[in-house]
């Protein structure tokens, strides 16, 4: 999986570092605890800026290459941003046979704004995503972890206005 | 005194069109009605008709209402729950017969399914622990650790014939055996839930209706191989199970049936949760087992085999949520109960989670050797809009298309593998006429150039190659050689790659180009879709005849291609189309095709 490191400047607060700091003396002892880790740094910033990766890295003692290792492996570790409208589209097989890579189009396109990226304002975000398990719904987009279901592409203009 | 029970959905499925805010509105206008010390409502795990959710089910009558709005609620309330009067035009179709309404179970959805895996979803509070052990829940595990020897319970889940339900079909039996052969000391019961392959959910929704019978069936493998620890590897992009496995297992710990000396006997076993992070590949064993090692999630060769050296280089077992799921019931019900069910080779039930074009999309759990078309045309409704049926896929991105001549094959793990499939994790995938199998195969092959670790190049390099050819083939440019280039790099990836990722791979490709050939063909000769999907090979074209002249289209299209006076036939310049289809949509008389 390539990812692509993020152009946007780290704005980290004291009560973020705060928050992670705790987050890793939490897990000081669990063997295996990188994930967890990252995974709530995730959580506390909503990202991984590389800044935050570092600090990981020095304050558990595990190089920087390592960490970095890990966080580019997974898909679940954003390098950007979200933007305030987060927008993923399932692709999984289930949404994809009914359609789904045509409502992902028709986001992109009304957007101006390439899938896996972020506006430069920071306003939208627009992602692929594999099954979320609402396959019973299909195809789904989320905004906002909002779940919408049974889409055609007729609505997505709709859908979207309520977030312009 | 409780008269009447109100289930509510809470999987994700039902959840995700609302069911939350059924819920607190039926609580809210039971209390409005004074009902609150006669009607308890309940949220559920998946009742399994997710396309028809949110999904009510007021007992005891058994009354099914379907695609519930926060608005029917009052009306369930004051007529149903207060007067005793079935809300009739809310209640599932299904089971409107004439004047009577029929049981769940009576429905064709229901009644040739057979529910053991399945058997607390949908009819428990999956974060109440004392609806789990009124169901028999821990019932086994206290049988193990009182009255069995733990080879003794190896045994029976040897004779009762379960095989991994994770995809690979593993005897479990086998499986625990060698890692309770080996020496004494720290050992490791793991349980896959990451549940990879996108468009299945089976697992899913054991873990967020029915957690603890997991749970009780990892203690009893703790037991059985002479573990303390167990881990259970979940998918982050699951919170609701998360949630639910999270609660079941301080509760399980509160009642003592997890921790230190449970029920007294001296065993000791603990669960703790591991979140994946959305890598397909830690759904392998040994990249699952690095991952919760907190390192990138790479295979490694095998042997040595987990059961010998596994996570942390200590003797381990990994075992699929659906797996588990069985173990109690075969341990309190016996193991020739357990063998009744399925086929020679391949007992008991398989859950499938059904998509894609399908009337009944939702999970169903059918025993061994039900053919997929008792699945998808009694079970699962056939196919919606009056469309061809065209191939049923197994197996997400390692399994292969199925076509209609095999539909009445009856499914095990031998017999998906003889017709260019695999049983796979329960991922059942129905796709119509309007579905392009070349574009089928070439979505499974992004998906593994994506997934793909890097770490062998046959899997890395062959992978892209692959999917280089059919780019070409889907836009135009292919020959029949590219055909034949294809099925040979197929062929390589397989044998060559390290891991199970890489060795199936070829799979999706491999069984539409044994299947659906014609298709390949139309794209490099006659440079044609059939199926009118691959967006380079069609044009958009108004039919004269059709056409009014309402400009409609004119007035949508995104780049000015269409063209025509009011009242006149328009027309589409395919130099400025982009194809995006919206003209389709919006011509009311249907004088718009794809060729
Ligand atoms: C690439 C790859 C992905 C896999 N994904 C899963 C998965 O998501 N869930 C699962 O249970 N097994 C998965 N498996 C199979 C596991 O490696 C393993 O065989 C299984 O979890 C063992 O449990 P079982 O014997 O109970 O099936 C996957 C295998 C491969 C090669
Ligand atoms: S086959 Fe693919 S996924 Fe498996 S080890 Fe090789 S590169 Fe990694
Ligand atoms: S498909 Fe889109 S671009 Fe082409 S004519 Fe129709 S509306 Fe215009
Ligand atoms: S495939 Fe989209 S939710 Fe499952």
């Amino acid at each position: 999986m390539k990812k692509k490191p993020t152009t946007v400047a780290f704005k980290g607060t004291h009560e973020q570092e705060l928050e992670l700091d705790r987050l890793i003396a939490a897990h000081k002892d669990d063997p295996g605890a990188l994930m967890p880790v990252l995974q709530g740094a995730q959580e506390i910033y909503g990202y991984l800026p590389e800044e935050v990766q570092r600090h990981i890295g020095l304050a558990m003692g595990i190089p920087f290459e390592q960490v970095y290792g890990v966080s580019t492996f997974y898909s679940q570790f954003s390098l950007n941003p979200k933007g305030e409208v987060a927008i993923a589209v399932c692709l999984g097989t289930a949404c994809y046979v009914k359609g789904s890579g045509g409502i992902l189009d028709k986001i992109s396109s009304i957007l101006d704004l390439a899938v896996g990226e972020t506006s430069r304002d920071g306003k939208y975000s627009i992602e692929a995503t594999r099954c979320i398990g609402a396959c019973g719904l299909a195809p789904v987009l989320t905004i906002n972890n909002e779940v919408y279901g049974r889409l055609t592409v007729a609505q997505v203009e709709g859908i979207l206005k309520k977030y312009m | 005194m409780v008269r009447s029970t109100v289930l509510i959905c809470g999987g994700t499925g039902c959840s995700s069109s609302g069911s939350a805010k059924i819920k607190d509105k039926m609580v809210e206008e039971i209390k409005a009605a004074g009902l609150e010390n006669e009607v308890k409502v309940v949220v559920t795990g998946c009742f399994g008709l997710c396309a028809l959710g949110p999904i009510m089910i007021v007992y005891p009558e058994g009354t099914f209402y379907s695609r519930v709005t926060v608005e029917d609620v009052p009306e369930i309330v004051s007529e149903h729950l207060l007067k005793g009067r079935i809300v009739k035009h809310l209640a599932y179709d299904e089971t409107v017969k004439d004047n009577e309404i029929l049981s769940l179970n009576d429905t064709a959805f229901y009644k040739k399914q057979k529910r053991i895996a399945l058997r607390n979803c949908g009819v428990i509070n999956p974060e109440n622990i004392d609806e789990y052990i009124g169901t028999d829940g821990y019932q086994a595990l206290g049988k193990v650790l009182t009255e069995m020897q733990p080879q003794e319970v190896i045994d029976v889940i040897k004779a009762s014939g379960l095989r991994g339900r994770g995809g690979a079909g593993f005897p479990t039996g086998m499986k625990w055996q060698f890692a309770a052969n080996q020496p004494a000391g720290k050992k490791f019961v793991c349980c896959n839930a990451d549940e990879g392959d996108p468009g299945a959910f089976m697992d899913r929704s054991i873990l967020e209706g029915d957690p603890h019978a997991l749970i009780e069936a990892m203690a009893i493998a703790g037991y059985a191989i002479g573990s303390d620890q167990g881990y259970v590897y979940v998918r982050a992009e699951y919170p609701i199970a998360v949630q639910r496995l999270q609660i079941a297992l301080n509760q399980a710990r509160e009642y003592g049936l997890l921790g230190k000396d449970i029920f007294g006997t001296g065993f000791n076993f603990d669960i703790e949760l591991r979140l994946g992070a959305g890598a397909f590949v830690c759904g392998e064993e040994t990249a699952l087992m690095t991952s919760i090692e907190g390192k990138r999630g790479e295979p490694r060769p095998r042997p040595p085999f987990p059961a010998v050296k596994g996570l942390y280089g200590r003797p381990s077992i990994l075992n699929n949520v659906e797996t588990y799921a069985n173990v109690a019931q075969i341990i309190l019900k016996g193991a020739d109960w357990f063998k009744s069910m399925g086929t020679e080779k391949s007992s008991g039930t398989k859950v499938f989670a059904l998509g894609g074009k399908i009337k009944n999309t939702g999970l169903v759990e059918v025993p061994m050797g039900t053919t997929l078309r008792d699945i998808i045309y009694e079970i699962g409704g056939g196919i919606p809009d009056g469309k061809k049926f065209k191939a049923a896929q197994t197996g997400g991105p390692s399994g292969g298309c199925i076509p209609e001549k095999h539909l009445d094959t009856p499914i095990d793990f031998e017999n998906l593998a003889a017709i260019g499939s695999i049983m796979g994790s329960g991922g059942l995938i129905v796709m119509d006429e309007d579905n392009c199998m070349v574009d089928i195969a070439k979505f499974f092959l992004e998906f593994t150039v994506d997934e793909s670790c890097g770490k062998c190049t046959p899997c890395r390099v062959g992978t892209v190659r692959m999917l280089e050819i059919l780019d070409k083939i889907t836009s135009g440019n292919g020959t029949l050689e590219d055909i034949d280039k294809l099925e040979e790099l197929c062929n390589y990836v397989k044998s060559a790659s390290l891991c199970g990722l890489g060795q199936t791979a070829p799979n999706p490709v491999l069984s539409t180009l044994q299947y659906f050939r014609d298709e390949y063909v139309a794209h490099v000769v006659d440079k044609k879709c059939p199926a009118g999907v691959c967006k380079n090979l069609m044009r958009y074209v108004i039919i004269e005849d059709k056409c009014k002249g309402c400009t409609a289209c004119a007035r949508k299209c995104p780049v000015g291609a269409i063209t025509g006076t009011v009242k006149q036939p328009h027309v589409i310049d395919a130099e400025k189309c982009v194809k995006c289809g919206v003209c389709i949509e919006t011509c009311k008389f249907g004088a718009i095709v794809k060729q």
